[in-house]
């Protein structure tokens, strides 16, 4: 009775050695580098692409004053303070004018001097001229001698000089008192256009050199997107063209705007394009100078084409293409590639057809030889 | 003819069994701690073929970008460019450091290598050469492609310095050379992230400057503005990625721009000698130290076992010997007893290794050379180590059968 005890201890031994030995088998063939490459599979469709522009840039006013003195001087007063609405033609401060009003005062009193002397000019001009005629009566009636005639005629001369003189004298002064009047104006700082107040560098009692700002303006109606497109992706790219905006601070929030103007110069050294873009309406309130600001540019819809996603996009020997496979083996395509979209999908121009199926997701570098597992999604990616 | 060996594995096998599976978690410690030496230099090999570059170009004399930091400005590329056999070159900036994930459990952050590539498209050095998920960056800015073992998924959103980048991609195993997973984020973002300070150190730097008098001169409005702005811009790259015309060789290439343009070029084998040879030296020489004394502990208890699991059985030898049995089949026994010992060890520790892999932080690489390598050495220290026991039991005196 030896027997089924033998038999019962057999087939435990093989209830242990067999599962040991299938799971030693799985092991060895499935994992490490023995084992199949898992890749998801994508069919090339034929679709129409929407390709866009993104671009980042920073909320500028197209104009902005810049108000200061024209001299070195002094602020005497300023009234507004950042924030402040300005209206055209307001006087926003002034610098102080030091001794400027006493000149003014001396170049008064200057005029009436010279006044005073045009009256003397004029007196003087006067009798001269009687005396002249006087003289010339004399003359014709041979009651005076010829030199004495002489010698009045010259002094009306003289005196006809002396009167346009002073005259001269006194036009001379109060143009020179116009232009200390048009200084003293000058002193003041008045806002060109309506604006709002942004930058208030000096305060009265600071000195400024010429030429340097003291309050800044800017239109706020005028608010623009200094935009940066990468060269390598600003193909396209042309004015009128309808643009998302997204602002820092208002992420959730999509603004719409358009392209104003591509500059006609590039940054050489960040390799990227520049492009006004502006707000169809500016938004309330207004986002402050500076902010930065995401920019979609939406281009025209492309006629349909077969589109591959770029993550099935490979580089073998410096071609770039995509793994295809037929009857299941793989072929490595090379590619001539066409415009792509934001969402990542890419036109193919030459090297696909519809209906192709091609290797979009792999865990390893593919080669030829690979073999391959094709799943729905690859282990560890949630859906 | 009976197989004297299977007949006492038969007697006691659960013990023997047990045994086996015992030595074969030992085994499996060793095959995983090569395995783990493996991970480190196939970490390094990945970094390299995920840069899809033929040459590295970093700042002279340095060992960059991976072992040694390098800085080359950004605009050197245009004129790698045109030397002759270049096919494609792209910068690239590298910089590990802690990137934070956003989520409703609150920020988390992970070490990652942040990985700074140049616009363009898929399949340019630099970028990712496949995902496993989403679509590689599309937009010149704010977006990012992740390793999985960050644990990102599509979707988030992480931080890196002041910036939130959205994760549109998934890659496995795109990892630095420490293991670090990868991140890959747009060259201008990563440029400024290298560079920029946070805002309180920014503001500093703008006092500090506004307090040197030579930036600060009131008779030259702007010029502080310009100073500060020169301050807070980077135009510098680590390395430019080459990728040669096939009919060029890698030497043919690399020496104009060594001589020529006065920076430091490696090629792939020199690079892999850096990272191997230079960056991971240390800790794979503990870690290969490491092996050698498990292996050599694994011998030992193989040893003892093989010894002991005879001592236990010298009466039934002794009996076989009186019965008249030939030495050659007692060693036999003993020889047999000891391989099919060292089978199950090893195929239970091929096993566990296995299974034990992907539970690591950090990548362990099984390689069937290396399992084949480890099959003869069980096989081979099982014989070695049965010597011992089959000269015990061939010295025994068969009168102890009766004796004791």
């Amino acid at each position: 009775m030896k027997f089924p005890r033998l038999q019962r201890r057999t087939l435990t031994l093989i209830a242990v050695i067999v599962p040991l030995l299938v799971l030693f088998i799985y092991v060895a063939a499935r994992s490490g580098p023995l084992a199949p490459i898992e890749v998801t599979i994508s069919t090339v469709e034929s679709r129409t692409l929407t390709p866009d522009l993104f671009g980042i840039g920073t909320v500028q006013a197209r104009y902005t004053y810049k108000i200061g003195p024209t001299f070195a001087g002094r602020v005497k007063q300023l009234d507004v303070h950042v924030g402040d609405a300005v209206k055209a033609g307001q006087v926003l401060g002034e610098m102080d004018a030091v001794d400027l009003d006493d000149r003014i005062t001396a170049q008064q009193a200057a005029i009436k001097s010279a006044e005073a002397a045009l009256k003397q000019a004029l007196a003087k001009q006067d009798f001269a001229q009687t005396q002249a005629n006087r003289y010339e009566q004399l003359l014709a009636v041979r009651g005076t001698s010829e030199e004495s005639t002489a010698t009045k005629r010259q002094e009306l001369s003289i005196a006809n000089a002396a009167l346009t003189a002073a005259r001269e004298d006194a036009a001379r002064l109060r143009a020179e008192l116009e232009a200390l009047r048009a200084q003293r104006g000058n002193l003041r700082l008045v806002a060109p256009m309506a604006g709002l107040v942004t930058v208030r560098d000096a305060d009265p009692g600071t000195t400024v050199v010429a030429g340097q700002a003291v309050v800044e303006v800017i239109d706020p109606t005028s608010l623009w997107i200094e935009t940066r497109f990468d060269q390598i992706s600003a193909n396209g790219l042309a004015p009128g063209l309808p643009a998302k905006i997204t602002l820092r601070s208002r992420q959730s929030h999509v603004l719409a705007g358009r392209v104003m103007r591509i500059e006609p110069r590039a940054d050489a050294v960040t390799e990227e394009t520049l492009a006004k873009i502006i707000f169809d309406t500016p938004p309330t309130p207004l986002p402050p100078l500076g902010e930065l600001a995401e920019i979609t540019v939406q281009l025209a819809e492309l006629p349909a084409a077969p589109t591959i996603p770029n993550a099935s996009l490979r580089t073998v020997n410096g071609k770039r293409g995509v793994w295809k496979l037929v009857n299941g083996d793989l072929t490595f395509v090379p590619l001539t590639l066409g415009r792509a979209d934001l969402d990542g999908h890419v036109q193919v121009v030459n090297g696909l057809a519809v209906g192709d199926r091609v290797v979009v997701y792999s865990d390893k570098i593919l080669s030829a030889k690979s073999r391959i597992h094709i799943v729905e999604r690859l282990a560890g990616v949630s859906p | 003819m009976i197989s004297l060996a299977g007949r006492d594995i038969l007697h006691a096998w659960g013990k023997f069994i047990f045994t086996g599976v015992g030595l074969g978690l030992l085994i499996g410690v060793t095959l995983t701690m090569a395995g783990v030496y493996r991970g480190m230099v196939d970490d390094g090999k990945v970094l390299l073929d995920n840069s899809g570059a033929d040459l590295w170009v970093v700042q002279k004399d340095t060992l960059g970008p991976y072992a040694e930091s390098s800085s080359i400005p950004d605009d050197v590329w245009r004129s790698i460019r045109t030397m002759p056999g270049v096919a494609e070159a792209a910068n690239v900036t590298y910089l590990t450091m802690q990137v934070a994930r956003q989520s409703n459990a609150g920020d988390q952050d992970v070490r990652a290598m942040v990985v700074g590539i140049t616009a363009g498209e898929a399949g340019t050095p630099g970028w990712p050469p496949q995902l496993v998920a989403g679509r590689q960056i599309t937009r010149g800015h704010y977006e990012a492609v992740a390793d999985i073992a960050a644990g990102f998924q599509l979707g988030d959103v992480l931080k890196i310095r002041r910036n939130h980048y959205t994760v549109v991609g998934l890659t496995r195993r795109m990892v630095s050379s420490s293991g670090d997973p990868m991140v890959f984020i747009p060259l201008k973002d990563a440029q400024e992230a290298q560079f920029l300070k946070d805002n309180d150190a920014i503001l500093m730097q703008r006092r500090r400057t506004e307090a040197n008098p030579a930036f600060n001169r009131p008779g030259v409005p702007g010029l502080l503005d310009a100073v500060i702005a020169s301050q807070t811009s980077n135009s510098s790259v680590n390395a430019v990625l080459v990728r040669i015309q096939p009919e060029f060789s890698q030497e043919e290439v690399a020496e104009p721009i060594r001589r020529w343009k006065r920076l430091t070029v490696y090629d792939r084998a020199q690079m892999e000698s850096i990272l191997v040879g230079k960056l991971i030296a240390t800790s794979a020489k503990q870690i290969g130290m490491f092996l050698v004394i498990l292996a050599l502990v694994s011998a030992a208890i193989v040893a003892f076992i093989i010894y002991t699991l005879t001592m236990d059985k010298i009466r039934e030898i002794a009996v076989l010997k009186l019965i008249g049995t030939r030495n050659r089949t007692i060693a036999g026994m003993i020889l047999q007893q000891a391989l099919v010992l060292g089978v199950i060890g090893f195929v239970v520790g091929k096993i566990s290794a296995t299974f034990a892999a992907p539970l690591f932080p950090k990548y362990v690489l099984l390689t069937p050379v290396d399992s084949a390598l480890g099959f003869f050495a069980v096989l081979v220290i099982c014989v070695l180590s049965s010597i011992v026991a089959i000269r015990m039991a061939l010295k025994v005196d068969p009168a102890e059968a009766i004796g004791g």
